[in-house]
């Protein structure tokens, strides 16, 4: 348990790093590059865990309940929107690399470039 | 046979990143027990500093909103590198969507769909409108609000075609939301300076911790961000169901 959210992180980072690399398709390749980023909130959400705390907006407890760190909670917000805005680029990328080559190959880009 | 090589190569140096990385958060304090000064000191005094609740809202638009600021921007420059990267390149004219072309039958949209998805732009924008406006008392804020307000556009896709959303979407009206927003957290930085005492200082009146209308300068920022990425998502969305009406003509190109 005590190592288990961890694992999790390392876990998701080593699918989807292991998805880019055999991918044979770029949508595909994104959509790992996406999971792989995932690992980076589970890490981040890990860290500002705090045993019993509740989320950091005390709206209806008090303040001085117990509460998570909401530094790391900020900071996975950010990770999100730079997540999203990453995937957009990509996409935008592959839908160009398909009109432009009539695939979505990587192993085939490579081919084309002799 | 490469492949198979390329396979091994990444499982025997994944296997060694895996312990390395096990390793370091060995080194971490134990699962549930980190008290970071900052986290303390922030739930602690934020509530009584910047009369917001969520403790989350007053660090990402206020002690760290410029960090947010540029992440904003990060945003804006995504959504123009997309719209340059789609735009329509020399060789390629507008056609039919891919949908309509001769020999391909697509069903349309169902009654079902239709009528569900027309019936939920409404309570969705009014939604949207209520994560923005709430983000400094409950979880939600300017992005999280802005994204649900352009899923709005979408169910105007998914109830009808591409073509219909075309038109009445506003496109002057979409453009501006995204620039004022993107604009309009800079505008509110640079009065902190000229009314307060720094960019982005809380010159506002701050309330009542839990009044709708607290916080002072959180409410506006969040609101600015919640047209930047509204707008920008609803800029995306049509990037890309533009590239259906796009029929490339590779004769002459590359």
């Amino acid at each position: 348990m005590r190592y288990l959210p961890h694992l999790v992180t390392i876990w998701l980072f080593a699918v989807g790093l292991y998805g880019i690399v055999t991918s044979r398709n770029l949508i595909h390749m994104v959509t790992c590059l996406a999971v792989v980023q995932s690992s980076t909130y589970v890490l981040l959400l890990t860290i500002g865990f705090r045993a019993g705390g509740t989320a950091p907006i005390f709206l209806d407890v008090p303040v001085g309940t117990p509460a998570v760190d909401p530094v790391v909670k900020a900071l996975a917000l950010t990770d999100v929107v730079v997540g999203a805005t990453v995937s957009a680029l990509l996409l935008a990328l592959a839908v160009q690399a398909h009109k432009r080559h009539g695939t979505l190959d990587p192993e085939e880009f490579r081919a084309l470039r002799g | 046979m490469r492949f198979q090589t390329q396979r091994r190569l990444f499982l025997v140096a994944m296997a060694g990143l895996a312990a390395f990385l096990l390793w370091g958060m060995a080194g971490l304090p134990r699962f549930g027990t980190f008290a970071g000064a900052y986290s303390r000191l922030l739930n602690a005094t934020a509530v009584s500093e910047r009369a917001a609740t969520n403790v989350v809202a007053s660090i990402t638009f206020d002690y760290r909103g410029f960090d947010t600021m540029g992440e904003e921007f990060i945003l804006f420059a995504a959504v123009v590198g997309v719209a340059i990267l789609l735009r329509a390149q020399r060789d390629e004219e507008e056609g039919q969507p891919e949908e309509e072309m001769p020999g391909r039958h697509a069903p349309a949209a169902s009654n079902a769909v239709r009528a569900i998805g027309l019936a939920m732009v409404g309570p969705i924008v009014v939604f949207g409108i209520y994560v923005v406006a709430h983000g400094h008392l409950t979880p939600g804020g300017g992005f999280q609000g802005g994204v649900v307000l352009a899923t709005g556009a979408l169910l105007v896709y998914l109830s009808g075609e591409y073509v219909t959303l075309r038109r009445v979407r506003p496109e002057s009206l979409i453009d501006a939301a995204e620039s004022t927003g993107a604009g309009g957290y800079v505008v509110i930085g640079l009065l902190g300076l000229v009314v307060g005492t720094s960019f982005l200082d809380n010159f506002l009146p701050l309330g009542q911790p839990g009044a709708l209308l607290s916080s002072g300068t959180i409410v506006p920022i969040n609101v600015a961000v919640g047209l930047e990425v509204a707008g920008g998502f609803v800029l995306l969305l049509s990037e890309f169901l533009e590239q259906t009406l796009v029929v490339h003509q590779l004769e002459g190109g590359p």
